[in-house]
């Protein structure tokens, strides 16, 4: 709303000395014009989310009428129950915004060019550089960004709402309270979501990008089959994986366990993270490179790619 | 400063030679037609223009390397490249957003005022528009630029007769200005003729035919021949002969007005025939060329 006011505020005075248009405001529509065509990029994550909040809340009620039939839990076993869950909805809430970031990558720059729309995006003041940044910026910036509002609200939301519940049905709920590490498994989260779906993954999205900026068609077959096709000559040809492994590397996070395992975000203190190690690990600046590498291709790609 | 200037622009897919050599000038404040047959080479001469596709040769834009400084040209230059390149899924309020977001030049009051004459809600989706209806939007918003040179190719592919007439009729009387250049292709020949100033025609890639309109007017007369005059008016040398209801219709080039008028009813050529004599006449020679 308050675009359009200042847009009209601004026109008059404007369209007289012509107004300079800063990179931050052409990068800020780039990445706006991306969120208006791909509404999935949040869309997906909050119908998971909600679903999350759902199946939680039944589950307490469940438990309190355990409780009340009398079945009593230890302590660990009470705790593991109302903990996990919490684990859990970040996982999945991650997982999804990692296969929505995949697709995204793949569509990117291939479907503007299958629709012709890259003609009307080419028409306008703005550079294949600004234009890959801003597409790039989604799975490196935005998604992470996305995904941890989204898990932090609703992990709070299931905080309270079973808290009700809970106080409704005659529980106490300081042990809730109390032994949920919330705060601290939201910086966990924050971190696993920055150096590993954002740093570590980079040179996975940029490869997405690039194929999908160079593919006639199938970007999926491209970006996927290639790869296995190399790992398997090696091995058959030298018997060797390298290439298998480095992959594999990749997408375990690199032997970096600390962080990068949601499942046990909340036993890892937080200044055994491994911060430092990881800031200086070679492959973390190896696979930035790499990335480096595949944007510029893109960017190049896009620049003399014709509609298909 | 010349809006276009192009010397040896060449461009070549493989073996196929699209663009042989092309030496252009256009001047401030002309609307070119380029004309030409499918496969002629339009379309790659118009993206070279654009930076949309690399070339050879030299190609300057208001100044600028088009292929090296698409961005920056495109705060000058707006272009239509086909109908209906609008992403389907874009609202029409979000257009005028992120246009008036990205384009210093944009002028959204004025697209607003051009869209509150057509049917086309805000809220709608381009996806929601005919195809008409998409044209105009984007007219709408080209025409809200205020760009040095538009470029327009087939802007009206599929149009219906309405829409297409309504199209060039508010290029015309809203948006072209003497200080603004306009470039458009089309195959509806007979629509733009009394638009252009100036005109080409392009065959296999080179530039067969330039004129303005005035001098085109002037200098090409076509004559109904009586029938007993034909071998008087043949002697003249037209450069096309071709009956119509059993009577010859003679094209001369730079031939007295008064000298044609005693031969038959002379009129000024109008803009396909004269095309179809040129590029007939292309065609032919390249035939007998084949035959030596």
């Amino acid at each position: 709303m308050n675009t359009q006011s200042d847009a009209l505020r601004e026109s008059p005075l404007e369209s007289q000395a012509i107004a300079v248009i800063s990179p931050g405001r052409r990068i800020y529509w780039s990445v706006q014009r991306e969120l208006w065509e791909n509404r999935s990029l949040y869309l997906a994550p909050l119908a998971v989310a909600a679903l999350f909040i759902a199946g939680y809340l039944i589950s307490i009620m469940r438990l309190v009428s355990k409780i009340h039939a009398g079945l009593v839990l230890n302590p660990w076993q009470q705790q593991q129950a109302l903990e996990q869950p919490y684990h859990f909805a970040a996982l999945f809430i991650m997982g999804t915004t990692f296969i929505v970031s995949v697709f995204y990558c793949l569509d990117a720059l291939y479907g503007e060019r299958r629709d012709r729309s890259i003609l009307f995006w080419k028409s306008l003041p703005i550079s294949d550089l600004t234009t890959v940044l801003a597409k790039a910026s989604i799975p490196l910036v935005v998604l992470p960004l996305i995904t941890f509002a989204i898990t932090v609200v609703s992990q709070w939301i299931t905080l309270l709402l079973s808290s009700l519940i809970l106080l409704a049905g005659g529980q106490s709920v300081a042990a809730l309270w109390s032994d949920l590490p919330l705060f601290r498994m939201s910086v966990l989260l924050l971190y696993h979501l920055l150096a590993f779906h954002s740093l570590w993954l980079a040179p996975l999205y940029a490869w997405l990008l690039l194929i999908s900026a160079w593919a006639r068609r199938a970007p999926f077959l491209w970006a996927v089959l290639p790869p296995i096709a190399i790992a398997v000559v090696e091995k058959i040809a030298f018997n060797t994986s390298h290439i298998a492994s480095l992959l594999a590397n990749r997408f375990s996070g690199g032997g970096q366990s600390d962080g990068f395992t949601p499942g046990h975000m909340s036993m890892v203190p937080l200044t055994q993270l491994g911060v430092g190690t990881f800031l200086v690990s070679p492959g973390l600046w190896g696979g930035l490179l790499v990335a480096a590498a595949f944007l510029a291709l893109a960017i190049r790609l896009r620049r003399s790619r014709e509609p298909i | 400063m010349a809006c276009i200037e192009a010397h040896g622009l060449r461009k070549a897919f493989g073996a196929k030679i699209a663009l042989d050599g092309i030496d252009l000038r256009v001047e401030e404040g002309r609307i070119l037609g380029i004309i030409g047959p499918n496969g002629a080479g339009k379309t790659t001469a118009l993206n070279a223009i654009l930076g949309l596709a690399p070339y050879q040769g030299q190609l300057k834009v208001l100044g600028r390397d088009p292929w090296t400084e698409r961005d920056q040209l495109m705060c000058d230059v707006s272009f239509i490249a086909d109908v209906a390149v609008l992403p389907r899924w874009l609202k029409v309020s979000q257009a005028l957003d992120y246009v008036a977001g990205v384009h210093p030049r944009f002028d959204r009051a004025k697209a607003e005022t051009f869209l509150a004459r057509t049917t086309i809600s805000p809220t709608s989706k381009v996806r929601e528009l005919s195809k008409g209806m998409v044209a105009q939007l984007h007219l709408a918003l080209v025409m809200a630029i205020d760009a040095k040179l538009l470029v327009l190719d087939e802007p009206t592919l599929g149009l219906d007769i309405l829409y297409r007439k309504q199209f060039y009729d508010s290029l015309l009387n809203d948006y072209f200005d003497r200080s603004r250049t306009i470039l458009l292709t089309t195959h509806q020949v007979e629509e733009i003729e009394h638009v252009l100033t100036d005109v080409m025609f392009i065959h296999r890639g080179r530039i067969v035919f330039n004129s303005s309109m005035e001098d085109l007017e002037s200098r090409y007369l076509e004559v109904t021949v009586h029938p007993g005059q034909l071998a008087a008016a043949r002697a003249l040398k037209p450069m096309n002969e071709r009956e119509v209801l059993g009577r010859s219709i003679l094209l001369f080039d730079h031939v007295d007005r008064q000298q044609l008028a005693a031969l038959g009813e002379v009129r000024t050529v109008g803009l396909a025939d004269l095309f179809v004599a040129v590029i007939g006449n292309q065609a032919g020679q390249k035939q007998q060329g084949a035959a030596r």
